[in-house]
């Protein structure tokens, strides 16, 4: 397939920023969904398939990036990448056979990350976007039906976050190391405990 | 008259195959009963993940588990007496497992198909999947394996098998679950918060007594390193 080329959507939407190291366009959730029906409609463009929906978490930590200072030498400079949460969107057009074209909603908090939901624009998004709240706790406005789906009912963490613990079920562990073998250890003190 | 020479006879094998080879039905009724119930066991058709696709082809021509009398795959639990678990068990779907067990009729045996089955396989770190089905109801054959190969899986019914004609209808000790203490019901486990619970039935499995592994925090005969 074809690469698309993301100059026109710029130039349509000036404001919009293009992420080149991944190749995205980043969008915040208000304009949502002016842009995609306009990439829906557009001759250029018509991208009429949604094949991927994704939950993205990133922690907030240390980056170090190499720039050059006054005296023109190359040093390394350390700044904070603040902590976020992105949905991704991958989108081919099949009547021009051309894509994928990358479309990134980014929410700069993990408390109540809240985006536009795609589902009015395209119906598959809905059961992938219902995953991605079930794993990430991402909430979709615009969502018909925004249930978890993989997990149950009355689950209370986002597994798929970077600092989600899972439950210490480590009963028995036959060749335990490392985290395992600490979770090991807690759990048959934890037992123990219990039994009299 | 002289008596006919015996001596060179070979000995006669008198167990039931034996004068059956030799074309003599001399058994008990015991044998017939339980021959018959090894080769017509009915398993439950249902499967949980790849390891179900195995279990598909050993049903297949190819392998043909009709050969060994287990090819009536009942798609209801009240008309089957085994339970093959072919693959991973979440934790979402273990209280189905066990309500499925709990609706079986007896005599009923349980197959735990490939890793997974057996402890979780290579999910057992992962924060939504069961270690092991024997957690919560009895397991009569281990299958290991990722997947198991269909000769596999026949092998584990001929294991099954064994075991049926071992077991005993009569006298002080039944082993027969038929004609045991009823039907075998045991709780369902309820999903509460992240994980179930209770995280395993007692009655059924518990963690062994001392599990060296943990205490010295390598395999038995392994340096830590
Ligand atoms: S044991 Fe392997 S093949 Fe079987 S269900 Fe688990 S992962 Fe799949």
């Amino acid at each position: 397939m074809a690469a698309i080329d993301h100059k026109g959507v710029i130039r349509q939407f000036p404001e919009l920023e293009w992420e080149a190291s991944s190749g995205s366009l980043i969008l915040s959730p208000e304009k949502v969904d002016e842009v995609v029906s306009w990439l829906k409609e557009d001759p250029a463009y018509r991208l009429d398939y949604l094949s991927c929906v994704s939950g993205v978490d990133y922690l907030e930590k240390e980056v170090k990036t190499r720039v050059r200072n006054e005296a023109g030498k190359m040093v390394f400079k350390t700044s904070l990448s603040p902590e976020k949460m992105e949905v991704v969107y991958h989108f081919y057009s099949m009547e021009k056979k051309t894509g994928p074209f990358i479309l990134k909603q980014r929410v700069l908090s993990r408390e109540n990350p809240v985006v536009t939901s795609l589902t009015p624009h395209y119906g598959g998004a809905e059961l992938m976007e219902r995953e991605v709240y079930d794993l990430f706790g991402i909430r979709f406005t615009g969502h018909p039906d925004l249930r978890r789906i993989l997990m149950w009912e009355g689950f209370q963490h986002y597994p798929m976050r970077k600092d989600y613990v899972p439950p210490n079920d480590y009963e028995y562990e036959p060749t335990p190391h490392g985290d395992v073998l600490e979770r090991a250890r807690e759990r048959r003190e934890e037992l123990e405990g219990q039994s009299p | 008259m002289n008596s006919p020479d015996l001596s060179d006879q070979k000995a006669v094998d008198l167990s039931p195959e034996g004068t059956a080879k030799a074309g003599v039905i001399l058994s008990s009724l015991v044998w017939i009963y339980n021959w018959s119930r090894s080769n017509s066991v009915w398993p439950l058709l249902f499967g949980w993940a790849c390891c179900a696709i195995e279990m598909i082809g050993t049903a297949g021509s190819r392998h043909d588990i009709a050969r060994f009398g287990a090819e009536v795959f009942r798609p209801s639990p009240r008309q089957s007496d085994l339970m093959i678990v072919s693959g991973t068990v979440t934790k979402k779907m273990a209280p189905q497992v066990v309500r499925i067990y709990n609706q079986m009729p007896e005599p009923k045996y349980v197959i735990a198909m490939g890793a997974c089955a057996i402890s979780g396989g290579p999910f057992k770190q992962g924060y939504n999947v069961l270690k092991g089905i024997d957690r919560y109801i009895p397991v009569d054959v281990y299958l290991p394996g990722c997947p198991p190969r269909p000769e596999a899986l026949l092998h584990s019914l001929m294991t099954l098998q064994k075991q049926i004609k071992r077991q005993k209808s009569l006298g002080r000790t039944i082993t027969n679950p038929a004609y045991g203490e009823g039907r075998r019901i045991y709780p369902v486990p309820e999903l509460r918060g992240d994980d179930l619970f209770p995280p395993f039935n007692p009655e059924v499995w518990t963690p062994p007594a001392k599990n060296p592994n943990v205490e010295d925090g390598c395999p038995a005969g392994r340096k830590s390193v």
